[in-house]
């Protein structure tokens, strides 16, 4: 055998569609469209990413020139979008296309990068990035690390260190910022370095109506409840009258209002059963349990005018 | 001349990639890392100073070429070493240590001989970068 053959020439030609398949990749973009519900646009954005990323590391094995891309994302919308769930699939999707070594997500806020006295906020700062490396650091709520009112805020340094690790550890961790849409276009207005160093913003629209009928008949389903057809369409009428309410939060509020309903169900079915109940009786979410809320009769009781 | 002890001391100095490996199986061990530094070279000199605090929950070995590279930033001059911890129920030990940064001078040691009664002798090493006072070893 000369001395030649041993060494690994590079292969001529790729296969994207196996690479896409072998990868798992398919996998974690299946799952996205079948358990995430509505979020056109963000799922668009995820499979563009994946696509980058598979072409970028198909260049590599062709030994063509390649740059790594930076992937710092900001992701903005209203409470309850799915930010939180989308962060958690794009660390799975980062690890499997091999960009991230470990594709663990850490969820941190402002109080976990910002000390209360000076000098605490730079070694807080950077044991949370240590932790994140080799994986993803999402970051809630981003835009209260700057705080323009007070001038001595300890914010601005955690901001500093964090723009400086995103920029020399580029190959360690992938930062995701995510916040309410108007807070972060001021939050990253007053700090240009932020803007541009996050080359991709995604923007979790609104769920629809039927898009959140859909989402609490998945997340009863997950907990072995159903509803009866009037139930259901209570629900909608609920929904409905929700949205037009203050503090609507999209699937959360409908969560919120589901943990409700299974209360009001418990307590129906403990001051009405006299005899013995079946497995269906449980997991029955009636007319009643939620016609019952508040919302119908004008929101909560802190809004209520004159209350 | 130089100081061997620890792991890997016989071989060349490891580059960044190499502590990153060996960082890794560490912490795939479930070994707690850390980062250490002095500037006195002696053998049984155990405890060296600390650079932060060991690294219980980190999952990956960037984490440890970062802190190794920030300590080399104010302490390139002096002996640095990463060490791994293993605090598995019983054990409570060092598992692993190796040296990864070193002074560009390193003077060596003299052996120094006490005669004691009789014909004994006693025999000691000191370092030549020990007779400087602490800090000024390795300008």
């Amino acid at each position: 055998m000369s001395l030649d053959a041993s060494i690994p020439t590079p292969p001529l030609s790729v296969d994207l569609r196996k690479d896409f398949e072998e990868s798992g990749v398919k996998d974690v973009l299946d799952e996205l469209d079948r358990t995430l519900i509505g979020l056109e646009p963000v799922k668009t954005r995820l499979r563009e990413t994946a696509a980058l990323l598979l072409v970028e590391r198909a260049r590599k094995t062709l030994g063509l020139n390649h740059d790594t891309p930076t992937l710092h994302m900001s992701f903005t919308g209203n409470p309850g979008t799915g930010k939180t769930t989308v962060a958690l699939r794009m660390a799975d999707l980062l690890h499997r296309l091999g960009y991230v070594r470990k594709g663990h997500l850490v969820t941190v806020t402002r109080d976990d990068l910002v000390g209360q006295y000076i000098g605490h906020t730079a070694p807080k700062t950077k044991e949370v990035l240590k932790k994140a490396m080799g994986g993803v650091l999402f970051i809630d709520e981003a835009y209260y690390l700057y705080r323009p009112e007070n001038e001595r805020d300890y914010g601005q340094e955690a901001i500093e260190i964090l723009l400086q690790v995103m920029e020399n550890n580029r190959d360690d961790l992938v930062v995701i910022l995510a916040g309410y849409a108007d807070r972060m276009d001021r939050f990253f207005e007053s700090n240009p370095g932020f803007r541009s160093r996050i080359a991709h913003h995604i923007d979790f629209p609104d769920y629809a109506d039927n898009e959140l009928l859909e989402i609490a008949e998945t997340m009863l389903g997950e907990q072995s409840y159903h509803l009866t057809p009037a139930a259901r369409s209570a629900l909608s009428d609920y929904i409905g009258l929700r949205r037009t309410q203050p503090h609507f939060a999209n699937a959360r509020s409908i969560r919120n209002a589901l943990d409700r309903a299974r209360l009001r169900q418990a307590n129906r079915l403990f001051r009405a059963a006299d005899g013995p109940l079946d497995a269906a009786a449980l997991s029955t979410i009636d007319e009643g349990d939620i016609r019952a809320s508040r919302v119908f009769d004008g929101g909560l009781d802190v809004d209520r005018k004159g209350a | 001349m130089r100081v061997t002890q620890g792991a890997f001391s016989f071989l060349p100095d490891l580059t960044d990639e190499q502590i990153h490996v060996q960082a890794q199986h560490c912490i795939d061990q479930g070994y707690a890392v850390s980062v250490e530094y002095t500037d006195d070279p002696h053998p049984r000199n155990t405890y060296w100073e600390m650079w932060g605090h060991p690294m219980f929950d980190n999952p990956d070995a960037a984490s440890v070429v970062y802190e190794v590279n920030e300590c080399r930033k104010q302490h390139g001059g002096k002996y640095i070493r990463v060490i791994a911890f293993d605090a598995t129920p019983g054990w409570e030990s060092i598992r692993l240590a190796f040296i990864v940064n070193r002074p560009a001078q390193e003077p060596g040691f003299r052996l120094q001989r006490e005669e004691g009664p009789g014909r004994t002798v006693r025999y000691s090493i000191h370092s030549y970068a020990a007779d400087k006072p602490e800090g000024a070893r390795y300008a």
